[in-house]
């Protein structure tokens, strides 16, 4: 008995030794997603972005912390009179990981590489009110506009519009080479993705001298990771619900943000029997939402009534025009002929948020005699049968990207929504520069969304965030998916 | 699992006593019956209604009124588990059905007839075996979409084989027998026989075998309703009770600790249950004790 | 036995070349667009098919077909979709940590097997026969995804002695990677080891009732001596082949364990490969591990005419 009890101590002393030796200024974070790829120009992965954007490539501008719109590789700029000609005075010393210099042929190469025709950039909309990229001289860019832009600073500071070099921008997929803090060193797929900090960067230097991305999946696997200490950090925890349970260990800090992420009951409008007004409103009524954000963000959501971010200056608070009321529902279905309920589908994507919400969802509908099936999705048949075929009835989304507001107007999107007066105000909007004018169609935008009770709108998406007590610097709100590195370090 | 061909020769009285004197078939017969009853009983009353979600009770620990807790969502977890036996057993069985239904019929073809068609269908064999049935079943229910009726046909096709394997077996056992020359000599046709000679003596080698297949059906469909691929809400289900548990283990250890039993007891006594008849009908068995 | 060699191998490759077809031919109904996958929500309709035609999706199926099980025969598994890189780079990558966790998996189960095997079948019928095999029948009900949970509470999160999943990879050292394969192993093993217990058990117990064994007791060899030398050496063929079929299992059926660990192994890039419609990365791994399965069973049979001159002759 004994000798069984050395053995096991043993076998603990060895087992034991080397698991929490890390150096106080390496830092392991977790990622769910994979990026497919490390280029950010040429994919819409997010989770290319929470790697490398701010960590490894800059643009002219970047994104802060809360949105706003800071200089990167250009320290300042001047905007015509006309708001079309925009001329950005570009940093000097910089180089690029592979040691070369940057200069403004570097910018000119990667914004006409991004709007060319052939070019396979996710978000070419964001180059598109470009007329001509301009070299000045080696530190001055001169970029015009065919149309003056409001959004043009903010559009420059994506992760889609980094600045890349000519000569490596054919093997950044595989070996990211840009002019940020830190340098990419190994990416072990399936497992990690590892970036060391550059000695030649032209900014304030960053505090972490390694940072490895780890893979971990699922919230199953995030959470004994997180607990276990294998992990120091989950600023994008993908399970809300799961991360609530660590919030009274001392060891850990949990961070509850903002994103721009609107979670919607999306519904298909040309469908019957969703294209009857009252049907939907109906399905606005039998939403609980505070059961939604309770049972599927342990919650930490915030309430919406429209598409707009309640972080938004825009934001107008709807969220009293559809109360929970399965009366009221069951009535408006009565008047649409539809007492004896209906049988729909529910197709839902792989977060969290969806499966566990349409669960609920799907119970709160069968109280009011509609029927829902549920059918689990991978993205890619979501993209294929919801987004692009819009061969559903109902679908969970989270709408992450930020003022999106106009997809509503778009031609062809999935929600199927078509209205003229809708359609007349976006126009107006993306005219007007006014502040004044632009809240008050913003508004109205907004009243008309929930009026016509197009999806059901359910909460702002909580960003659940969570470290080590010990770690400080980190985004709190995501208003963009970016896991900015540089102010993060360890306090001891 | 190796299985023995002899044909017992006894009358149903011996039978039935050394069932009664053999431990593991009583352990797994009480077990199966009860897992049984409890399904059963789900379908006319669960101590709580398992179609509602009632959010306010999410995660509560074992107590007098939830004695198995309550889940993420405040279902009742016995109730839940109460329901998701009625799934098990449906998925297993069915799955075993296919198996027995494609599989038995094939095997006992191929021995019948011998030459090409037993050469073809044992190469056919080949092909599904040389699939890890696993993968197969993530990919069919992958492309096929998840659902405890894909999950069924899943695990009901790599059933097949097996069942063949064990038809055929038991039928080339049989087939030089006495009782079956006389039969040929009588002039009876093959499928004839087959059914009225072959099948009647191959039928405990296709319970035990059943029975171990039942049990592996089970593990199967929580595996696959596990990694999402199975039984889909609402619809309750053991594997898909442990999917939503994995995240809440330090809030909700009970979320993940009764449906595991529930499948290891039910596989248990499943298991047994095939051991003792196996013991019991086997006359090699006899000679060892 | 050349014909009964010959006749074996022939079967072996027409079962691979009929699989190939399953494969490709399945794998083709799969759902999905990886192009419209890659490029995300806003990429317009000229994108997408810029990016079809760029990775040939566009190109007649039988056409396709042939390309892919040319470039398998040479090793060419094609570029993976999502990745963008060489498809056997990504093989090697994860084969690595599969074949290791599979190799120690087996090493474990037949280390905990053969030992409880052999006691139980020297003490058949006995107290200590009924527990061991009443654990073993423990073992196999046992879901292995919910031991590996359990598992990770106890040792990772609580004990701390081990990592909860991930791999750090071999060039982080030999122990820090054997270290995190050890819960993913011991949680395979266990109710492979269990099986095969059982297999044991019964083998020698069926081996022990044989004339020659009997002979050596009465000769008055001692029972632990006739268990061991003889018994043992002629109950090794079922669980040589029991083995056999379980490295296949295990080599393949990780698929699971390496979800729960997410280890960067073949199960979970094929697992990953399938939800992202990447399908040269599934039809290639499902195409080697259905190439491992036969390889595997063809040996198995070959192992069985070495031992078994029966076999031989009657074929």
């Amino acid at each position: 008995m004994k000798l069984w009890k050395t053995i096991l101590t043993a076998a603990a002393l060895v087992l034991s030794a080397g698991t929490s030796a890390f150096a106080a200024r390496d830092l392991v974070i977790g990622i769910t997603l994979e990026p497919p790829h490390l280029d950010p120009t040429a994919g819409a992965a997010a989770a290319i972005d929470e790697v490398l954007y701010a960590n490894v490539f800059e643009g002219l501008t970047r994104i802060g912390p809360n949105g706003e719109v800071l200089p990167a590789l250009a320290e300042s700029w001047m905007i015509s009179d006309d708001g079309k000609v925009y001329t950005f005075k570009l940093h000097t010393g910089v180089k690029f990981h592979d040691g070369t210099d940057f200069n403004a042929d570097d910018v000119k190469f990667s914004l006409d590489r991004a709007r060319a025709d052939n070019s396979v950039n996710a978000q070419k909309g964001l180059f598109a009110a470009i007329d001509t990229v301009e070299v000045v001289d080696p530190a001055t860019i001169k970029i015009t506009l065919k149309n003056p832009q409001s959004s043009f600073l903010y559009n420059m500071g994506w992760g889609d519009a980094v600045i890349v070099a000519p000569e490596t921008a054919a093997t950044n997929k595989e070996k990211p080479v840009g002019t940020g803090p830190f340098r990419f060193q190994n990416w072990a797929k399936g497992s990690s993705i590892t970036l060391i900090k550059s000695d030649t960067y032209w900014g304030a230097p960053v505090s972490l001298d390694k940072a490895e991305f780890r893979i971990v999946p699922d919230a199953a696997a995030a959470v004994p990771a997180l607990l276990s200490g294998d992990i120091h950090a989950f600023p994008f925890f993908p399970d809300p619900d799961s991360v609530a349970q660590t919030k009274d260990d001392p060891r850990f800090k949990v961070v509850i943000g903002a994103t721009e992420g609107e979670t919607i009951l999306s519904i298909n409008n040309k469908k019957p029997p969703f294209d009857r007004l009252q049907v939907r409103q109906a399905i606005s009524f039998a939403l609980d939402r505070k059961a939604i954000i309770d049972g599927a963000s342990a919650g930490l959501g915030v309430p919406i009534g429209s598409h707009m971010s309640p972080a938004n200056k825009a934001y107008v608070d709807l969220t009293g025009l559809y109360p929970h009321n399965v009366e009221k529902a069951k009535e408006l279905l009565k008047e649409a002929g539809l007492e004896n309920g209906f049988k729909a589908t529910l197709k839902l994507p792989p977060p969290p948020y969806a499966r566990l919400g349409g669960e609920i969802i799907a119970s709160q509908l069968r109280d009011v005699g509609i029927d829902l099936q549920i059918v689990p999705v991978e993205w890619a048949q979501w993209l294929d049968q919801v987004f692009t075929k819009k061969d559903y009835d109902l679908t969970i989304v989270s709408h992450t990207e930020p003022n999106d507001i106009d997809i509503y107007s778009r031609k062809d999107y999935y929600f199927n929504y078509d209205n003229p007066t809708f359609d007349k105000i976006i126009a107006d909007l993306s005219l007007t520069s006014d502040e004044a004018k632009r809240m008050t169609l913003l508004g109205e935008a907004q009243k008309i969304l929930a009026d016509d009770a197009v999806v059901g709108f359910l909460y702002e998406l909580p960003k659940a965030g969570v470290w080590d007590a010990k770690l400080e610097g980190f985004w709190e709100n995501a208003p963009i998916q970016a896991n900015d590195l540089t102010k993060v370090k360890w306090t001891e | 699992m190796t299985l023995r061909f002899d044909i017992p020769e006894e009358n149903f009285a011996d039978i039935l006593v050394k069932a009664f004197t053999n431990r593991s078939f009583l352990t797994g017969f009480a077990i199966t019956i009860v897992v049984a009853a409890v399904a059963i009983v789900s379908f006319f009353w669960t101590p709580f209604d398992v179609t509602r979600l009632i959010i306010a009770d999410k995660t509560q620990a074992p107590s007098p009124a939830h004695w198995f807790g309550t889940d993420h969502f405040g279902r009742d977890i016995l109730s839940m588990i109460m329901v998701g036996a009625r799934n098990s057993i449906a998925v297993a069985l069915v799955a075993v059905g296919i198996g027995m239904g494609v599989g038995v019929p094939l095997g006992a073809f191929a021995a019948a007839r011998g030459g090409i068609v037993d050469e073809a269908v044992m190469r056919l064999n080949d092909l599904v075996f040389a699939f890890p049935a696993l993968l197969s079943a993530i990919m069919i229910t992958a492309i096929f979409g998840p659902g405890a009726l894909n999950a069924i046909i899943a695990i009901g096709i790599f059933n097949i084989p097996v069942f063949a394997r064990v038809a055929r077996a038991g039928t080339l056992a049989i087939w030089p027998r006495e009782f079956i020359l006389a039969a040929r000599a009588a002039g009876k046709g093959k499928t004839l026989i087959t059914l009225e000679h072959v099948l009647p003596n191959i039928v405990t080698l296709l319970l035990v075998q059943g029975t171990i297949q039942f049990a592996l059906g089970i593990l199967a469909e929580a595996g696959l309703s596990y990694v999402g691929l199975g039984t889909q809400p609402p619809m309750p289900s053991w594997g898909r009770m442990l999917f939503d548990a994995q995240t809440r283990m330090v809030a909700a250890p009970w979320m993940a600790i009764f449906p595991g039993m529930a499948i290891v007891v039910t596989v248990l006594g499943l298991n047994l249950l095939g051991d003792g008849i196996a013991d019991i009908l086997d006359p090699k068995s006899r000679r060892q004790r | 036995m050349t014909v009964y060699l010959l006749k074996r191998l022939a079967i072996a490759l027409i079962t691979l070349v009929l699989a190939s077809m399953v494969v490709f031919a399945v794998l083709e109904i799969i759902p999905g667009d990886p192009a419209r996958l890659m490029l995300g929500l806003n990429a317009s309709a000229d994108q997408v098919e810029l990016l079809r035609n760029q990775m040939g999706l566009n190109a007649p199926l039988a056409l396709r077909y042939l390309h892919w099980a040319g470039g398998l025969l040479s090793l060419d598994f094609g570029r993976s979709y999502t990745y963008s890189v060489p498809v056997i780079d990504l093989v090697r990558e994860r084969v690595v940590v599969s074949l290791p966790l599979a190799l120690i998996a087996l090493a474990l189960s037949t280390i905990i097997a053969i030992p409880v095997g052999l006691f139980s079948a020297g003490r058949h019928g006995r107290a200590g026969d009924t527990i061991a095999m009443g654990a073993a029948q423990l073992g196999v009900a046992v879901p292995n995804f919910w031991f590996a949970l359990m598992l990770i509470y106890l040792f990772a999160v609580w004990l701390r002695l081990v990592p909860s999943g991930g791999f750090p990879g071999w060039s982080a050292g030999v122990w820090p990677a054997l270290k995190s394969l050890i819960l993913p192993a011991i949680a395979l093993a266990l109710p492979q080891a269990a099986i095969l217990a059982r297999v044991t058990r019964s083998a020698l117990i069926e081996v022990l009732n044989e004339d020659y064994i009997r002979t050596a007791r009465a000769k008055g060899l001692p029972f632990r001596a006739v268990l061991w030398r003889h018994a043992l050496r002629n109950a090794m063929i079922p669980v040589l082949t029991i083995l056999g079929l379980q490295f296949a299992f295990l080599l393949a059926g990780t698929i699971i364990i390496e979800n729960v660990f997410y280890l960067p192994g073949l199960g979970r890039l094929v697992f990953q490969a399938i939800t992202q419609r990447d399908l040269i990365v599934v039809e290639s791994v499902v195409m080697l591990l259905v190439a491992a399965v036969i390889a595997v069973n063809l040996l198995v049979d070959l192992s069985y005419a070495v031992v078994d001159p029966r076999l031989r002759s009657r074929q």
